[in-house]
């Protein structure tokens, strides 16, 4: 074969793989907005004061949604103030102290480990160690820290990188001005790495709204007239009620179902999107 | 000078009105605030640092006079960060690294327990080879030193900023934009900021490690310049690569060297700049002055 003839069918080769790969990209951003387009297009003729503003009626077949809102909110409220605190220290341990020794090892070990664990299996734990050993019984609190074990894999990986992307002059600097490490890590480190640090903990808590599995034994309930009232209450949330609804009632109302689902995906959508655009504007300020 | 005291019955001192001379006690005070203004002096006796079980430095000995600039040349890989870092125990934040020997600072044993390097690193600042500003804005970059040693008062925080940055000659241009970010300021400016953030502890001594490799000639200039003006009130230790820089800034100069691989560095030669620049008394120094090798 004729030299030129090589180039030309590796050009052709290479045009090819282009397009095919290019049309795979595009067909996947076809699948999101086909689903986002399909949950737009049936929820969104639920959407109307009512339906933020009443209980359901009729088993969810008529009213709103205010109490599963509120619930939803509530729980994942109390997942932040328990994964945050948590999640960011241990981060910190990790990123700022630990020392390349078995230990270590044996925490990123069991760090990933978590990551891996099923949603279901984390709500069976959670009913065995939260609602019945610790005796919190079905509540947000139950829910919240089950929901908490699940995420702080993530919280934790992501304090972790983001403080290793902080470079090692800017800790240097502060050290040779006579701080001390802890006064380094929270007065130039962790500042530094917040945008990483708080994009990560978002997502996290983004996927543990929308998750059923783990509140499904620990607190969520199918049916309440009132909004929760305290970390020991029951509460309902709106994975579950989608779930509830499809499994449980006859002749359940698709539109309003679909306007739950809808509720959820622009409240987790929302967030990630103003949690990356957040990012974008810290770091186009932060450059290294 | 004739002394022209006069004691007058009640005991009291009084002045002829020609004289200029002070009473004793008071002539005394001012010769011990004189000698306690000249602090900032280094010794170091056969220090010897050690990566593991890998000999870097050994046997180094050398006397770093007060208020003057100290240079610190050789190939690279000779040790001199690493013995720069010895001087305000940076050395300890990396782990696995021995130091032995004994480094005074005037006079106090700077490796001992008694010696606390966070205290030690208020009285010995550093600027760094790459610029390393805070990601914060110019004033919050100053202030950061002084806001870690407990002063919270606004006007002495402001006071302080203000004279750090004009010691670092760096004031005319960012006086009104205090509030910008560090990150906006050129690589030179940048540089002269970690220089005013290192002076806002008031430290005795300064470390510098290649502060000028980083930058362009005419900024280059300008640290020189800054260093020149702060010889006068704080002792300058500054590793450089660049002996033309050398011969123009320092007044002593210590050449180091590591011979092999195999050996461990050390300081080959130690004199006054001039001397070591005309007429070295060691063969390699002149060498590497006269750029044979390294």
């Amino acid at each position: 074969m004729s030299r030129s003839s090589r180039t030309k069918q590796a050009r052709t080769a290479e045009a090819t793989a282009k397009v095919v790969t290019g049309a795979i990209a595009l067909s996947v951003v076809a699948v999101a907005v086909f689903v986002f387009v399909y949950i737009v297009y049936n929820g969104i003729g639920a959407l109307d004061w009512t339906f933020f503003s009443e209980v359901p009626r009729d088993r969810g077949r008529e009213g709103g949604i205010l109490p599963i809102i509120v619930g939803t909110l509530y729980l994942i409220g109390a997942t932040a103030g328990l994964t945050l605190p948590i999640g960011v220290l241990a981060g910190v341990y990790l990123a700022e102290y630990a020392p390349r020794n078995f230990t270590t090892r044996a925490i990123r070990l069991a760090i990933t480990n978590m990551a891996g664990v099923p949603s279901i299996v984390y709500g069976l734990f959670g009913l065995a160690a939260f609602v019945l050993l610790a005796g919190f019984g079905r509540s947000i609190i139950a829910a919240a820290l089950t929901l908490t074990c699940m995420t702080l894999p993530v919280v934790i990986t992501a304090t972790e990188e983001a403080l290793r992307q902080i470079p090692q002059d800017l800790r240097q600097a502060s050290l040779a001005l006579g701080a001390t490490r802890l006064r380094t890590i929270y007065k130039v480190v962790l500042p530094a790495a917040a945008p990483g640090i708080i994009t990560g903990a978002i997502l996290g808590l983004a996927r543990a709204a929308g998750e059923t599995a783990p509140i499904l034994f620990t607190g969520a309930v199918f049916q309440m007239r009132r909004l929760p009232d305290g970390p020991s209450s029951q509460f309902m949330a709106l994975p579950y009620h989608i779930y509830a609804q499809v499994t449980s009632v006859p002749d359940w109302n698709r539109e309003l179902v679909w306007g739950t689902a809808l509720v959820l995906v622009a409240g987790v959508s929302i967030v990630s999107v103003m949690a990356a655009w957040w990012r974008s504007v810290q770091r186009r300020k932060v450059k290294w | 000078m004739v002394s022209t005291l006069l004691v007058t019955g009640d005991g009291a001192l009084s002045y002829d009105a020609g004289s200029v001379t002070l009473p004793r006690t008071v002539a005394q005070e001012g010769a011990a605030s004189k000698a306690a203004d000249l602090q900032g002096s280094f010794s170091l006796a056969d220090v010897s640092v050690a990566y593991g079980r890998d000999r870097v430095i050994e046997g180094v000995s050398m006397y770093v006079p007060p208020r003057s600039v100290t240079a610190l040349i050789g190939p690279s890989g000779c040790g001199k960060s690493t013995l720069l870092r010895c001087l305000n125990r940076m050395n300890d934040e990396l782990g696995n690294v021995h130091v032995g020997g004994t480094i005074t600072l005037d006079g106090a044993d700077i490796m001992g327990r008694a010696m606390d390097p966070v205290e030690l690193r208020m009285r010995v600042g550093q600027v760094f080879q790459r610029p390393n500003p805070f990601p914060m804005t110019i004033w919050d970059n100053v202030a950061y030193g002084p806001r870690t040693q407990g002063i919270r008062k606004r006007s002495e925080l402001d006071e302080l900023v203000e004279e750090s940055l004009k010691g670092a000659a760096l004031w005319a241009e960012v006086k009104n934009n205090l509030k910008k970010h560090a990150f906006e300021l050129s690589g030179g400016q940048q540089q002269r900021l970690c220089i005013a953030r290192a002076l806002a502890t008031k430290p005795e001594v300064i470390l510098m490690d290649e502060p000028a490799s980083a930058l362009d000639p005419i900024s280059t200039q300008q640290i020189e310049d800054t260093i020149a003006q702060l010889k006068d009130s704080v002792t300058i230790v500054i590793v450089t690569h660049n002996m033309q820089q050398a011969a123009r800034i320092s007044d002593q100069t210590a050449f180091m060297l590591r011979e092999s691989l195999d050996e461990p560095a050390h300081l080959v030669e130690m004199d006054e700049t001039r001397k070591m620049f005309t007429n070295p008394d060691d063969a390699r120094t002149e060498s590497y002055i006269t750029g044979r090798f390294g």
